[in-house]
Order: structure tokens, then C-alpha cells, then sequence
């Protein structure tokens, strides 16, 4: 391990002055003041919770500064101008495995795109990306999508990502959490001889594993937003008189914290004969061709602690949910007690107690309220169960909180209220997955506890997984997984002294080196083949700015993202199939389902006379075969109601008796027609085709009725312009990719933003000099493509499936759209401004372009007939214009000249979506 | 007895559940309430105030008199254009009809020379063109008629057509729109909520702690379908007592009780293709595109925007299959027509069994879904 440098240049490389952060109400960090040497190994050591990560991304200028003043490298961070001028100098690497990976680009994709956001010329980035992917073992897979890779792979390539452009800061956030022993150590040496090409670079990283900050050259341990204490680890342990730094941490807390915390004692498991409680044989499950979890084999006996040891994605919860019953096996069996756990076997699983990973109870439900309802889901007898309840309530020390919400809870009290509920009905097997990940020492000492007790005291059989080592020395036998594999599998001291290591770490890394060898002769085949990594050379130089012109590099940077997005569209089927079919789909729903042509109506005639007159006058209403279909005449009043009512027909034409005579003898008799009026439009459109059917025919000196020319009379002459037949397929056809073309570019646009947000993955645009115009211009062009193709398909489906051609000027129109999907992918943009989950992005965005594109472009309603605030609306919104063009090209037939003022009015749209965008966008996080 | 108690438990848990979710409440009573109130009465398919332009090559008393005959609301204060201007006018869409008025019109009248009146009509503008070009015939028939005699008879027919609208007489379009609101606000709320209900507990991890408890898939599938149905049941009661029958005096023909047994059917319908939504998606945003893409399919099918009938016939067989449709349909039957249990069975029969597929294929799939998230 090197020295600090502190000592001899003495200046912080970051120093931190009374910063305190809130989120709401929650207090963050609380008054922090620290001095970071430079040129060291710094640790910041804490259980999950305390405030670390929202140091880190302060320090990293990723997050914004509420209170205080945070100097890095020699200037307030807090500052536009420092920032842009030290981002290239600092690495950022946030917590959560892979969590500024794009899952579905591969790992040369990922580490490439770091290194065009930061400018790096194309032959520098492919020798680059080739030497840091070769240190860190990556070179033999350097197409796989870095979704598909294991948690410690990940964390090498967001290492490498952050390496790519040099950094004289390199900060890292949990960049070990979750990952294998072995792909551990490797990480840690790969930091070593990166600091070993570079001494001046300093690095600060945070932890909740207490026993890997013991090496590093500085410490800072935290506590609930506050500073415990600094220095080295030799002068940390030997202020409070420890061993080890998890001992050292627990005695810097504060006393009320430490209350009642005494040394965690194990009995011995009394050795008696005991019935196998769990049994499982060769359990495999495959997803696909990959293989989850390989040939397990295990035997537990009733009360033992048998732990289950492995990294995120080894196969844990799998084989878990297996035991469970949760997920059949592929192959093998699981038994509980004999008995087979497949799906369906009630009476197996009453004796089952299962604690999920994540914390799996009701959050918006009271403590009592989550222990009731286990109980009835239990059928524990009321007086039982609130028996029950009080005993676990003051064991579990949930007294005080037990009318306060579960989500309210803090992580160790929400963990025992897991183990309470798990317990309620006294299951003989527990089985828990990872029950202490995010628990601080002392917590998960009582937990502990309990456990113990359960174990002992009452005989339950406890199958538990973790990642924490120290946790596995607790369990009488553990099973070490790697893989998918079992490994080893015995009481932890023996495993230990069978390969003669020193800890239990050890030990699992000489395990998983056997196996790789064992499984991979040829050397590196194998996921985590690379053992050991090279050290980082320093051949090149880093990168001078200067060499390349500022709009040249802006122009690169909004490629890279262009090119980024590109590939995450093309690898995610759903927003693929949402983008193509989708739009295909909605064309054919809309075309074939909005219509306004009333046709095809059912009637009956009642007809009281039959004389040829009446005949006559019935046979003109046959005679219009696209209006009218005759049904069975009618033969009573009471038919003719019920007919109506049942909604076999809705118009009734009764002729009264003597009509004929009536008609000869000139003394008008009337004709009655019922409609169907439920509904009005329907109804309104049909009585005017019956009145029009009446006026043809008392016009036609062919229907055998005698009747007067009319005197005196104007002929009105329609002209239906546009579309002469008054079909409304004509009218809607055009109008439906105005909509579509608003509706899906803005909604993909809003949640390719939005998603970077939730995912973790925006903050590659906080920490690189990425500028926003940037990036919203390289998200955008893919969307913009995506609409002309849409186009395109729906130009095709109108013409094809339709048969609604453009008859005006295509060329324009293509323009037009250019113009409007620009314009639509903005208003996405716009929407990705104020919304923060994905699932609102959605709804959002489509209610905002639905209801005015609706309502107020012409679509149900022609502009010019709105009023008021309608109008206006309508007047702004870019689809009243497109919709003009649409309709004018393939309805209307109109030239270029027309098209003119709508293009001029798209184009306006543009700038502004843009400037609000990129007022709305911000730079760093909250 | 125990399946039913489970069911009981859980269904009260999801309501719970629900209630705390301010914001939603808070939704689900605003789309039962002001949202239907301003879909009934805001936009109508009846024409008003449409735009219309008058060419007069005439300039006579009658022409004069036939500009005047049009005024607001139904029509826009008539402009006056030239001849040349026509094509333009209505290519730029400033118009939707401009009457030409030829020249020597009311002399050739008096003469009885039948001239003609050209009304052009923007027919890409379809629902108000149909119906505003006959309006503009009868009234300029009307006032040619009367300019010509000074009387307001206008000359009998032999025979008279009497036209009677039966179940809505004055063809008040609130009454009609106001059902279909509910029924899409139906449709789309508890697909939203039962899907979300289900991601929701499976991206928490409480599904799986239920499954693993002695609870079958049923109990945990008929819980969320009788919870979160009874909470829009209850939202439609109100919406229809308080805003379609109080607020808009929507008379109600049937039985009431026949129509909320459709609505408990398309309830299930409903709830169980929630849960069939929520289950294949693997996550919340995936399950926001499918809602949007099915949503709209099942509100614009189902008859309530635009009549069934005018459908092609393929496309006609295929929404014999949607349920959306059949509740359209008998929600027209029982509320305005009166239909009693033997006119409407055949429909609530379809709702039933199409809501039944969707609940026994999410069963089937309730359990594997667990895997896919992982």
C-alpha cells in the first residue's frame, strides 16, 4: 500500500465546509465538515443509509448543492465554469451494479461512448477501450450486452468507463456491494496498479463492508448524516482499543445507538438425531439456454442455521425460490420434511416461513395492520393470534411503532418486522434471502439474536442467504455458490482449515480458483476467467483538449448519444414493437373504427294498407341499399317496440290504412317514422335520410305517386368538394397520422429521457461535459427517424389497405412531417422535463398530446368553427397545421404554394420546444 | 370456507391499500364526477357555430335576406367573398360551406325558372357537413318560401313524413355521451388499477411472500378482481345517481338493478384483463405502452364513439368478441330503450365468458410471471 501524499504537498484534493442535505424532510448529511487528502486510497465507511452516496455525488458534482460549499481540485464545485473545467478530470462511478450501464449496449459499446463523450479521437478510443478491457479481463467478450453480465463484470466495465479519460479524482460509490469474493479482489487490484501507473491520482470510495476499508490510507467513518471520526485504520482501532474495523465502527457510534449491543455469542447446536428438513436433489433451472442454477444438492437438518453464500446473480434466490415452490425446477427434486414443495401444496407451506430479498411487507399498511393480516391469512384464531402478536410485538422490540406505517420504519426495525411476520404462525423451516443487506452492525447483531434463538431454543430449521462474510462464520454449515454452482459445502472453520486459509474470503477464493480451472482448461473461456489483470500501462498521453475544435467535439459527444440510443431502441422489442406495429395497429383501429358514415341501417315497415301506393312508396326505401337493409315486417305495435328495444332495428316506417286512396284522393296522409334515438347522432342521421329518402321520391315522376311539380323553388345544388362521394374514410384516413405521428414519437422521445432518470443512467450526462443541447439534439434524431419511417408505413397503409392516395404534392408533405415529427419529439422533451417516472412520462405526455390533437386541431372539428380558449389552443398547436397539410395533400389535392404557411408555422415550433427543453433540463440532480 | 375467508382478507388488504393512495382516490372521483360532467356537455357532434361564406352575384332583397337567415350559435355571422376567392377559401379550410348565390337569382325565381344555389361543402369536415348542408337547405328553402308569399306556411306536401325519435325525443347528445364517459372511464380505470396492482406487489416482492404462503393463485387473483371492482362499482354508482341522473337529468327507462348486473360482469371483464396486462408485462413502463395501445382499441371499437353497424363486416366479427362493445350496447338497451333481462342476455352471457378467458389464462400465467421478473 502507498502513503499518502497529504503530508508533503498538504493541500485537500477535496474539501467539504458545513454541507447539510435534505431530501424533504429526511436530513441526509447533517453539518458535514471534512478535509480529503490527495494522492490517497480514502475509504468512507457506514452502513447503507448514512448519508455516503449523497457525499459521493456531491463531491462529483453530479448532485446539487443545497447548503455549504464543497471545494474539489482547487475550485467550488458548486460552480458552472469549475465544473466544465474539471469534469474531465474526475471519474464517477455511482452505486447499484452496472447502474450508468446501458444494459442493452454491449461492453465495448458502453466503455466507447464514455470515451466520445469525453473527445476521445476514433484511433485513442479504439487503443483505449482495447487496453483497459484487456487490464481488466474484459477483452474476450467484448460484444456481450452488458445486461447479461454478472455483477462484478458490470462494476469492471463502469471501471472502465470511468478510467477512459484519465482522471486525476476517481470516486466510487459501493463498488463492491454485491459482488463475488474473487471479482472483488480483482477489482481492488486493478485500483492498485492503476494507482501504481498514476500516484498522484486520489481516490475516495465508500463501503458498508467494514472489513475492506481496513488496508486503504484514510478513513472516514459516518453515521446518520454525521462524521464519526477520520484518520487512518491503525489510529481508528487503536483510539477505541479493537481488533477489527467493524468492532472499531460500533464503538465510535454514539451510546444510545451501541444500547444494550454486547458480543454476539453462538451456542453449539446440540448434536442429536435429527430428521433432514430440507432435502434437495440435482435441482437445475435453465432460463433459456442459460443455465441459473446447476445441479445443487443439498441436505438440512431440523435447527440447524445453514447459511448460503454467493454473489448477486450466483443463483441464490433461485435455488431459494425453488425451495419455496416459487419457480418449478428444470430438473431434481426439493423436499421439505419429505414432503414435495410443487406448486399447490398448501399444507407444506403452512410450515414454511419465507422473508424475501427486498423488504416484502405492506408498506402502506400499520405494523399491527401487516401482523393481522398474516395471521388471517394463517387462520390463526383470533385469541391465538393476538396472543401471538404481543409476544412477538415486545420480543422483536416492535412495541413503540406498531401504529406507525411499515414504509416509515427504519431499515433494521422494517428487517425484524419481516422476521416477526415470517414467524407469526411458527414455521419450522425459515427460509430467509439476504435479511440483512442495508442493516448497519448493530441491527444485524440483533437480528441476529434472533435468529439464534429461534434456531436454538425452538428448533427451527433457518436457511439463509448472504453476501456478508462475516455473517457466514455464524451459521453452523454454509454452502459456498458460485455460478450456479455449489462449491463447498460444510461448517465454515472447517472449510476454512481444509484449504489452510486464513478467513473464510480466502477460502471462497481458493474454491471458486479451483473451479474455473476445473471448468476451463483453455484458459479464459470462462465469465470470470481473468484471474489476474495486468497492471494499467501508461502509454498515452491523455487527452489535450485543445486538439480537437469546440464544435467538433460538441458534434461528436451528440453523435455518441445518437448512436447510443440508436442501439437501446433496436435491442428493447417492446418500445420497437411499441414504435412500428403500434402506430400500424392504431391505423387500422382508427380507419376502420372512426367513422361518421351512417350506414347499413335495419328497418321494418308496418304497413297498414298494402295498396300499390303504399308498395311503392316502401320500395324507394329498399331501393337504397347502402342506407337501408329491410328486415321482417312488422306485425303489431307491440312488435315494432320491442324490435326497437331489443336493438334489432332502428326505424320503423307505418303506413296508415287507406294511404293509397288518401294519396289518390290528394287528402295528405301521414307517413310515420320511429327512430331509434338512444343514440343522437345516429338518430338525428337517420330520420334526415328517411326525410331525404321521402323528398327523392315525391320529386321522381317515376314512384307511380301522383304528385304536383313542386312552384316556385330554388334547386340547391351540394357540392361535396373534396371528397364527392361523403365518405368519411377520406377524411379520416389523412387525419390519422397527424395524430399518430404526435402521439408515439412524443410519448418514446419522453421516456427514453425520463428512463435515463429513473435508471440511473443520466448521470453519465451530470458528470461528462456533455452540453444539453447535446444531448437532447443526439436522444432526438433517432425519434425524429423513427416518425419519417412511421410515415412512411402509414403513407403505405393508406394507399394499400385503404385505398386513399395522396393526391397533392408528396414531396412537401414528407417536409411537413420532417418539420412535425421534429416538432412532436419536442414536445416529448418537453413533458420529460417535468415527469420523473417512466409510467407517468407515459400518461402524461399522452393526455397532453390526445386532448388537444383531438379536441382542438381539426380532427372532430373544423378550427374555424372553435371559440374562445379552444381557438387559441387550437391556433398554437403544431397538428392543427400538419393536419391541414394532410388532409390537404391527400384529400384536397393541394399544391405546394398552400402547404407553405403550415411549414413556415412547424418550423417556429421548433426553436421554442427546444428553449424550454433545455431551461427545463437540468444539469445535475437534486 | 377458507378460500373464501382468504379472498375476504386479501380483498380488504388491496382496498386498504388503495384508500391510502391519495392521489389516486382523489383521480378515480374526478373521472367518475367532472370528467364525465364535461365529456357529456362540452364537445357535441351537432353543428354549431360553423363557418360560412356567401358569395352574392345576385344583390337582391332575397339574397340579402338569405345571408341575414344565418346567425349565431349554429352559424358564424356569414362573411361575404368574391367569386375568385372560393377555391382559396376553402383549400386554407377558412370556410366549411360557401353558398353562391348566382346572378338574376331572385328574378329568375319570380319567374319560376328554378335557378340554382351552389353550396359548396368542405367534406373532409365530416360530421358537421352532413348534417349543417341539410340545416342550410331547409333554411334557405324556408326563407325562399316565405320571401316569396310573406307567409311562414310553407306549401304542403302530399304526403307529410312525421318523423318521432323514441327514447331521447329532443336527441339530446349528453344523455347518450354521458353513459359512454362512464364506460370508458370504467374501462380504462380498472384495467390501470388492477395491472398496477399486480406489478406493483410483484416489483415489491410481496407477491412472491404470498405465494409461498398457503394461499392459492385463485385467492390472490379473485381478492384484487372483488376489491378493486367493488371500488369503481361504487364510483359508478355514484356517477350515476349524482352526475348522469342528478346533474343532467338523464331519465333511466330500465331497471337499474338489470344495468349494475352488467356493469358487476364487465367488472370482472375488466379486472381479469388487468390482471392478464399486468401479469405479461414485466415492468411498469412496459405496462403503461401495452394500456395505451389496448385502451384505445377497446374505447373507439366499442360503439360508444362511432355506431357499430358502420363498421366493415370483418371487422364487425371481430368486435362481436369485445366486450366493451356489448356493454355499449346494453347500456343503450336498458337505459334509454327500457330492455328488460331477455333482450340483453345473449350480451351479458359474451362479457361474462370473454372476462372468465382472461381470468383463468392469467391464473395460468400468475405463477411463471414470477420467474420472468427476476
Amino acid at each position: 500500500m502507498q502513503f499518502c501524499v497529504s503530508e508533503s504537498d498538504g493541500k485537500p484534493v477535496v474539501s467539504i465546509k458545513d454541507v447539510t442535505h435534505r431530501y424533504g424532510s429526511v436530513v441526509a448529511l447533517d453539518g458535514i465538515s471534512l478535509d480529503v487528502p490527495s494522492g490517497c486510497m480514502v475509504g468512507i465507511v457506514g452502513p447503507d443509509g448514512v448519508g455516503k452516496s449523497t457525499l459521493m455525488a456531491l463531491i462529483a458534482g453530479s448532485k446539487k448543492l443545497q447548503h455549504g460549499s464543497v471545494t474539489v481540485l482547487d475550485g467550488d464545485i458548486a460552480d458552472v465554469r469549475h465544473r466544465r473545467i474539471v469534469c474531465p478530470q474526475i471519474a464517477y462511478m455511482p452505486q447499484g451494479l452496472g447502474k450508468n450501464l446501458y444494459l442493452e449496449l454491449s461492453v465495448h459499446d458502453n466503455v466507447d461512448f464514455m470515451a466520445r463523450l469525453f473527445g476521445l479521437s476514433a484511433a485513442e478510443r479504439s487503443t483505449k477501450v482495447k487496453e483497459l478491457l484487456d487490464a481488466t479481463g474484459l477483452g474476450p467478450f467484448p460484444g456481450r450486452p452488458a445486461g447479461k453480465l454478472s455483477g462484478g463484470m458490470k462494476q469492471k466495465v463502469g471501471l472502465c468507463g470511468a478510467l477512459v479519460h484519465e482522471p486525476d479524482l476517481l470516486v466510487l460509490d459501493e463498488p463492491t456491494t454485491g459482488v463475488d469474493p474473487l471479482s472483488r479482489r480483482q477489482f481492488w487490484t486493478l485500483i492498485d496498479d492503476i494507482r501504481a501507473g498514476r500516484p498522484s491520482m486520489s481516490v475516495i470510495i465508500s463501503t458498508a463492508y467494514m472489513d475492506e476499508a481496513q488496508q486503504w490510507d484514510w478513513i472516514v467513518a459516518m453515521d446518520a448524516g454525521r462524521v464519526l471520526a477520520t484518520g487512518t485504520p491503525a489510529e481508528l482501532m487503536e483510539r477505541t482499543g479493537t481488533k477489527d474495523l467493524e468492532k472499531c465502527f460500533i464503538a465510535l457510534l454514539p451510546e444510545e445507538k451501541r444500547m444494550g449491543h454486547t458480543e454476539l455469542i453462538i451456542p453449539p447446536r446440540a448434536a442429536a438425531e435429527s430428521e433432514i428438513a430440507i432435502d434437495a436433489k440435482g435441482l437445475t433451472r435453465r432460463f433459456g439456454s442459460f443455465t441459473a442454477v446447476d445441479h445443487v444438492t443439498l441436505s438440512i437438518e431440523r435447527g440447524e442455521i445453514f447459511g448460503f453464500l454467493g454473489s448477486n446473480g450466483c443463483g441464490k434466490s433461485t435455488t431459494m425460490k425453488m425451495l419455496t415452490g416459487l419457480l418449478p425446477p428444470t430438473e431434481g427434486t426439493a423436499t421439505l420434511f419429505g414432503h414435495s414443495v410443487e406448486a399447490g401444496s398448501i399444507e407444506v407451506r403452512k410450515r414454511l416461513g419465507y422473508m424475501t430479498q427486498a423488504f416484502s411487507l405492506y408498506g402502506e399498511l400499520t405494523v399491527r395492520q401487516n401482523l393481522v393480516l398474516d395471521a388471517r391469512l394463517y387462520h390463526i384464531t383470533p385469541e391465538k393470534a393476538k396472543a401471538r402478536i404481543e409476544e412477538l410485538v415486545e420480543k422483536f422490540g416492535l412495541g413503540p411503532h406498531l401504529d406507525s406505517l411499515a414504509e416509515d420504519l427504519p431499515m433494521g426495525l422494517r428487517q425484524r418486522l419481516s422476521l416477526a411476520v415470517a414467524v407469526l404462525h411458527e414455521p419450522e423451516i425459515l427460509i430467509l434471502d439476504e435479511p440483512t443487506s442495508g442493516v448497519d452492525p448493530v441491527a444485524r447483531d440483533s437480528f441476529w439474536e434472533l435468529l439464534i434463538d429461534l434456531s436454538r431454543k425452538q428448533g427451527v430449521t433457518i436457511f439463509v442467504t448472504t453476501h456478508f462474510m462475516n455473517e457466514g462464520m455464524r451459521c453452523d454449515r454454509i454452502s459456498l455458490m458460485n455460478a450456479g454452482k455449489v462449491l463447498a459445502c460444510d461448517a465454515p472453520q472447517k472449510l476454512i482449515e481444509t484449504r489452510g486459509a486464513a478467513s473464510l474470503e480466502d477460502a471462497f477464493i481458493a474454491y471458486m480458483e479451483d473451479a474455473i480451472v476445473g471448468a476451463a482448461p483453455s484458459g479464459k473461456s470462462k465469465d470470470e476467467a481473468a484471474i489476474s489483470a495486468p497492471a494499467v500501462e501508461k502509454p498515452v498521453p491523455p487527452p489535450s483538449p485543445a486538439k480537437q475544435s469546440d464544435f467538433k467535439l460538441q458534434l461528436v459527444r451528440m453523435l455518441a448519444y445518437t448512436y447510443n440510443e440508436t442501439m437501446q431502441i433496436r435491442r428493447d422489442p417492446v418500445r420497437l414493437a411499441f414504435a412500428f406495429i403500434g402506430s400500424a395497429l392504431l391505423m387500422l383501429v382508427f380507419g376502420f373504427g372512426i367513422t361518421t358514415d351512417v350506414e347499413n341501417i335495419r328497418y321494418a315497415t308496418f304497413d297498414l294498407d298494402r295498396s300499390p301506393e303504399s308498395r311503392a312508396y316502401l320500395e324507394q326505401f329498399a331501393a337504397s341499399e347502402r342506407y337501408f337493409i329491410p328486415t321482417e315486417p312488422i306485425g303489431s305495435d307491440q312488435d315494432a317496440l320491442k324490435r326497437l328495444q331489443s336493438d334489432d332495428i332502428s326505424l320503423v316506417l307505418e303506413i296508415p290504412p287507406n294511404f293509397g286512396r288518401d294519396v289518390r284522393k290528394g287528402s295528405k296522409p301521414d307517413v310515420s317514422a320511429q327512430v331509434d334515438g338512444a343514440n343522437p347522432f345516429r338518430g338525428e342521421t337517420i330520420a334526415q335520410y328517411a326525410q331525404g329518402v321521402h323528398n327523392t321520391l315525391l320529386n321522381d315522376p317515376a314512384s307511380g305517386l301522383d304528385t304536383d311539380k313542386k312552384k316556385f323553388t330554388a334547386n340547391i345544388q351540394d357540392r361535396y368538394m373534396y371528397n364527392p362521394t361523403f365518405e368519411s374514410i377520406y377524411s379520416i384516413v389523412p387525419s390519422v397520422p397527424a395524430l399518430l405521428l404526435i402521439l408515439i414519437p412524443a410519448i418514446l422521445m419522453s421516456v427514453s429521457i425520463v428512463r435515463e432518470k429513473e435508471l440511473g443512467s443520466m448521470i453519465n450526462f451530470y458528470v461528462t461535459p456533455t452540453g444539453r443541447m447535446e444531448y437532447l439534439l443526439g436522444k432526438q434524431i433517432p425519434y425524429i427517424v423513427i416518425g419519417m419511417i412511421n410515415f412512411f408505413i402509414l403513407a403505405a397503409m393508406a394507399l394499400l389497405v385503404f385505398g386513399v392516395p395522396i393526391k397533392g404534392s408528396f414531396l412537401m408533405l414528407t417536409l411537413c412531417t420532417l418539420l412535425y415529427v421534429t416538432a412532436t419529439t419536442g414536445v416529448g422533451m418537453v413533458t420529460s422535463t417535468f415527469t420523473s417516472s417512466q409510467v407517468a412520462a407515459v400518461f402524461v405526455t399522452a393526455i397532453l398530446t390526445i386532448v388537444p390533437t383531438i379536441q382542438f386541431s381539426g380532427l372532430l372539428q373544423p378550427v374555424s368553427t372553435l371559440e374562445g380558449n379552444a381557438r387559441f389552443i387550437g391556433l398554437i398547436w403544431p397538428t392543427t397545421y400538419y393536419m391541414h397539410s394532410s388532409v390537404g395533400a391527400y384529400t384536397k389535392g393541394l399544391g405546394p404554394a398552400l402547404m407553405v404557411q403550415d411549414l413556415v408555422f412547424l418550423a417556429c415550433c421548433i426553436p421554442i420546444l427546444w428553449a424550454v427543453s433545455l431551461v427545463g433540463l437540468r444539469k445535475q440532480e437534486k | 370456507m377458507t378460500t373464501l375467508l382468504n379472498i375476504l382478507w386479501l380483498g380488504l388488504k388491496e382496498i386498504r391499500s388503495l384508500l391510502c393512495d391519495l392521489v389516486m382516490v382523489l383521480f378515480v372521483l374526478y373521472a367518475f364526477t367532472l370528467a364525465i360532467y364535461v365529456q357529456a356537455t362540452g364537445t357535441s357532434s351537432e353543428v354549431n357555430n360553423a363557418s360560412i361564406s356567401f358569395v352574392d352575384e345576385d344583390g337582391s332583397a332575397l339574397s340579402k335576406e338569405l345571408i341575414n337567415a344565418f346567425y349565431p350559435p349554429r352559424f358564424q355571422v356569414p362573411e361575404l367573398i368574391a367569386a375568385s376567392e372560393v377555391e382559396e377559401a376553402m383549400d386554407k379550410g377558412l370556410f366549411m360551406f360557401v353558398v353562391i348565390i348566382p346572378p338574376m337569382f331572385e328574378s329568375d325565381l319570380r319567374a319560376d325558372q328554378q335557378p340554382d344555389i351552389q353550396l359548396n361543402i368542405d367534406a373532409t369536415a365530416m360530421q358537421q357537413a352532413g348534417i349543417g348542408s341539410n340545416y342550410i337547405k331547409n333554411i334557405i328553402n324556408d326563407r325562399i318560401a316565405s320571401f316569396l308569399s310573406r307567409t311562414d306556411v310553407t306549401p304542403p306536401q302530399p304526403i307529410n313524413l312525421v318523423v318521432r325519435r323514441l327514447f331521447n325525443p329532443n336527441g339530446e347528445s349528453s344523455w347518450f355521451k354521458s353513459v359512454v364517459a362512464i364506460i370508458n372511464q370504467i374501462s380504462l380505470l380498472t384495467i390501470v388499477l388492477c395491472g398496477a396492482a399486480v406489478i406493483r406487489e410483484r416489483e415489491h416482492g410481496t407477491l412472491e411472500h404470498l405465494l409461498v404462503m398457503p394461499l392459492t393463485s385463485f385467492e390472490i387473483a379473485m381478492a384484487k378482481v372483488w376489491a378493486n371492482g367493488l371500488v369503481i362499482l361504487i364510483a359508478t354508482g355514484l356517477s350515476l345517481f349524482l352526475v348522469v341522473m342528478k346533474a343532467l337529468q338523464v331519465p333511466f327507462a330500465g331497471s337499474i338493478v338489470l344495468w349494475f348486473c352488467g356493469v358487476i360482469l364487465y367488472l370482472f371483464f375488466t379486472t381479469a384483463l388487468g390482471l392478464f396486462l399486468g401479469t405479461i408485462s414485466r415492468s411498469m413502463a412496459q405496462f403503461a405502452l401495452l394500456i395505451m395501445l389496448v385502451i384505445i382499441v377497446i374505447q373507439l371499437l366499442s360503439g360508444g364513439s362511432t355506431p357499430v353497424e358502420s363498421q366493415p363486416q370483418w371487422l364487425q366479427r371481430m368486435t362481436y368478441l369485445l366486450p366493451s362493445r356489448h356493454f355499449v350496447s346494453f347500456s343503450q338497451v336498458i337505459i334509454y330503450r327500457g330492455g328488460g333481462i331477455s333482450a340483453v342476455w345473449s350480451q351479458f352471457l359474451i362479457v361474462g365468458g370473454v372476462g372468465l378467458g382472461f381470468f383463468v389464462y392469467s391464473m395460468a400465467l400468475f405463477r411463471k410471471s414470477i420467474a420472468v421478473t427476476k
